[in-house]
């Protein structure tokens, strides 16, 4: 029953990262294990502060947050390729930064859709993170029902409900309408309410304006369609997040199944246990590859970048999931306690997951690509 | 990251496409195979000129050393040739245990004046052989085997039965495993041996697959003679020489997806109707489409991941092991769902539905055989646990008791 090797039309034969590419993750990765720590990530998990400062300043000086922003705007010029490594690295280590709504959503919203002004004015502050910056692009899924915000050309009025870093942003880039608005958070009428959420080391809030000044982003293009191109890149970016928290949960599970001891035996030797964990194994590598091969349709530009982007997005939503609930089950009751680190992916596992909408919205989106694609 | 071959690769790629066009006839449907049309002997006489002419060009052993008729190319050179030729006519499942796991057991195991007289023979096909390692008690426990070879002078006295060897109604000799010893631990008296499959004694029974196929038999051998000029590797060292020849095996990946069964169930659902409506249009449908997507092109890309660390030379990740398992289990899924798209009239065979249903109906039949094949879903998944994820072995009782007193 041996079928035949894939038949890619031009063969694949460089799907993977660069040695310097690699080296970069490395750093990146060194430097979370010792500064995101588990007690670090619980300072904001208790609401003692709105994100990790010391976390976020490492990123910050390392290049590695700006790694996509082009040099000419203060960034570090480097590549997707390499934001997303850092977002792989941001993900296992439970980073509880604003890197998501700083780098993924506002600054490419900027690079996509902004006017030079706008970029020259903004992406330098972001990039040297003295500025955190959000967004809140619109979503088709919503209970909420929040009237759509209101954008006169010059000033802003109503409610945006869930705003991710809503209390430590100073720039958000909103849907109003048909518009993309970019309003300084500083400036007048900006009132906001701190959320409480699922997962407290990603807070949220709600931010209601009153006539505040605000500007059209000034791209050129239409806004239904940089929002497209700013979430397919978030999907994929945010996939590596998901990678990376997935792969650690799967390890700290392993070990503590190793370390455990129930009927005379390691319970990591109980079959049950190891095809548990071989099926978390299964659905992370396949999570990876997909979230790879979104890595390089974002940093091609390529035609299939929506395709891929949701591709990533699904596979990597269900694999960290799943490895997050799995972990607390392998753990038995030590891991339902709040001591344990387990929840803290269950929690982070929920946030990523709903983002930038469901999987089962980009699922969707996924089958109208492939449908469109087989037409 | 990019989706290019290195110049080395283009190039090489560029000498076998031009060879593949002077020798070899492209496919013009997606399910055409090689010799339609054809009788058993006639399709057999021609693979067998196929397989001499790939040998003539040094393509049936790419990675082997000149001298014993090979190209002393890469392993990635391998690759490119096999992606190639998956666009031409050429016979498949005919060479593969030669080339794959025999051949180059004999190159490693056998007597100077045996390599000589089998390997030429063996690359241009004019020989083929087949791998006699399972039995009715040793399928996912290799070391069960309880053929037994007992020693006669120069001479090995084998009897017992072999199960589930592919191809062996026309293979020429066969590797077979045997146990020489009974009072050492299972793993420790097993020895291996060259078979010559028109040796008296040989019997050879088709097995009748529930898909209606016969790629396997069964072999049964009463006092099958095997000189001890045929033994490989020592008495009672078997088992290594098992493992060295499913190590040739790990290049060859088994069981990947069709790469286009997403596209096949759009195509089946466009014609299907739910309700009255499409049924492409069902979110249910959609969901299954996506689903089938994300595990078959999951499964090309992690293959794309384990070409790529060979294109630089190094080892294929630990991923790879993930294939099989993946691979199998969506064939059987995607499939099962693709019958489902018509309802009632799905249980009914291609033969009274359509001739569109095919494929599927076959795919479907053939999966519960792949997620079997070759280790079944559950020894992978203890593969993935011990070998990947470092968790230890199953107790086991059967290690250090002589074999029979098991």
């Amino acid at each position: 029953m041996c079928l035949p090797l894939p038949n890619f039309q031009d063969v694949t034969v460089n799907f993977d990262f660069s040695d310097d590419q690699r080296r970069l993750q490395d750093e990146v990765r060194k430097m979370l294990a010792a500064t995101s720590t588990s007690a670090e990530v619980r300072k904001v998990l208790a609401g003692r502060t709105a994100y990790s400062e010391p976390v976020w300043r490492k990123l910050i000086d390392m290049g590695a947050a700006a790694a996509a922003i082009p040099e000419t705007y203060g960034g570090a010029g480097l590549g997707y390729l390499e934001l997303c490594l850092v977002a792989e690295e941001a993900g296992r280590h439970l980073a509880a930064v604003p890197l998501s709504s700083s780098f993924y959503l506002a600054a490419e919203a900027l690079l996509k859709g902004g006017s030079e002004a706008q970029k020259q004015r903004w992406l330098p502050r972001i990039a040297s993170g003295e500025l955190i910056a959000t967004a809140a692009l619109g979503a088709g899924e919503t209970y909420l029902a929040t009237p759509a915000l209101r954008f006169d050309g010059s000033t802003l009025n109503g409610k945006a409900a869930a705003v991710p870093d809503g209390i430590a942003a100073g720039l958000a880039i909103l849907s109003a309408g048909e518009d993309l608005v970019l309003v300084d958070l500083d400036s007048s009428g900006v009132d906001r309410r701190a959320l409480a959420s699922l997962d407290p080391t990603r807070p949220h809030a709600e931010l209601n304006f009153r006539d505040t000044p605000a500007e059209r982003l000034q791209g050129g293009r239409q806004g239904a369609d940089i929002v497209a191109r700013v979430l397919n890149g978030a999907a994929v970016l945010l996939a590596f997040e998901q990678v990376g928290g997935a792969a650690r949960i799967l390890d700290i599970s392993r070990d503590y199944s190793l370390e455990r001891k129930a009927f005379g035996r390691q319970i990591g030797s109980f079959q049950a246990l190891k095809h548990k964990m071989a099926d978390i194994y299964t659905r992370n590598e396949l999570a990876r590859v997909h979230a790879y091969y979104g890595a390089w349709a974002l940093a091609a530009d390529a035609p299939a970048l929506p395709l891929a982007a949701a591709a990533a997005r699904v596979a990597a939503t269900t694999a960290f999931k799943h490895a997050a609930e799995e972990g607390i089950e392998i753990h038995g009751g030590i891991g339902f306690t709040w001591e344990m680190d387990c929840h803290l992916y269950l929690r982070r596992s929920r946030h990523l997951g709903q983002l930038i909408g469901s999987e089962h919205a980009w699922r969707d989106r996924l089958a109208h690509e492939l449908i469109e694609e087989a037409a | 990251m990019d989706f290019k071959d290195s110049p080395e690769e283009a190039a090489y790629r560029a000498e076998v496409r031009a060879w593949l066009q002077a020798n070899s006839q492209p496919r013009q449907r997606a399910d055409q195979v090689f010799g339609e049309g054809l009788d058993d002997a006639a399709k057999l006489a021609a693979a067998k000129a196929w397989q001499a002419r790939k040998a003539q060009a040094g393509y049936a052993a790419i990675t082997w050393p000149k001298e014993m008729g090979g190209q002393g190319g890469t392993a990635m050179q391998e690759v490119i040739y096999k992606q190639e030729e998956a666009g031409y006519l050429v016979p498949r499942m005919i060479f593969e245990n030669s080339l794959g796991q025999c051949l180059p057991t004999i190159a490693t195991w056998a007597l100077p004046e045996l390599k000589a007289r089998h390997l030429a023979k063996g690359l241009a096909g004019e020989e083929i052989w087949c791998q006699l390692f399972s039995e009715p008690a040793a399928g996912s426990d290799t070391g069960g085997i309880r053929t037994r070879a007992d020693q006669q002078g120069d001479q090995w006295i084998l009897n017992g039965q072999k199960v589930w060897t592919s191809g062996a109604h026309f293979c020429d000799y066969g590797i077979l495993l045997a146990r020489s010893d009974w009072d050492k631990p299972k793993q420790e008296g097993l020895t291996m041996f060259i078979l010559d499959m028109k040796a008296p004694g040989v019997e050879i029974r088709p097995i009748h697959q529930m898909s209606g196929d016969a790629e396997f038999n069964e072999v049964f051998l009463n006092d099958v003679r095997i000189a001890d000029t045929h033994r490989l590797g020592p008495a009672c060292g078997g088992w290594k020489v098992m493992l060295s020849t499913l190590m040739h095996e790990r290049l060859a990946v088994g069981g990947h997806l069709p790469t286009d069964l997403h596209k096949r169930l759009i195509d089946l659902a466009r014609k299907c109707r739910w309700n009255g409506k499409p049924a492409i249009d069902d979110a249910r449908v959609r969901e299954r489409v996506a689903d089938a997507f994300l595990l078959q092109h999951g499964v090309e890309l992690i293959i794309a991941r384990g070409l790529t660390a060979l294109s630089k030379g190094k080892a294929p990740g630990p991923e790879m092991s993930i294939t099989k398992l993946v691979a199998a289990k969506a064939m059987q899924d995607i499939a099962s769902f693709a019958l489902e798209l018509a309802g009632p009239e799905g249980a009914l065979s291609h033969e009274s539905i359509g001739q569109d249903w095919h494929y599927m109906q076959r795919l479907w039949l053939g999966a519960p055989g792949a997620r079997v094949a070759g280790g079944t879903d559950e020894i992978m998944k203890n593969v993935i646990a011990e070998r990947v994820l470092g968790l230890p072995g199953e107790i086991r009782n059967d290690r250090k008791a002589p074999f029979r007193e098991l």
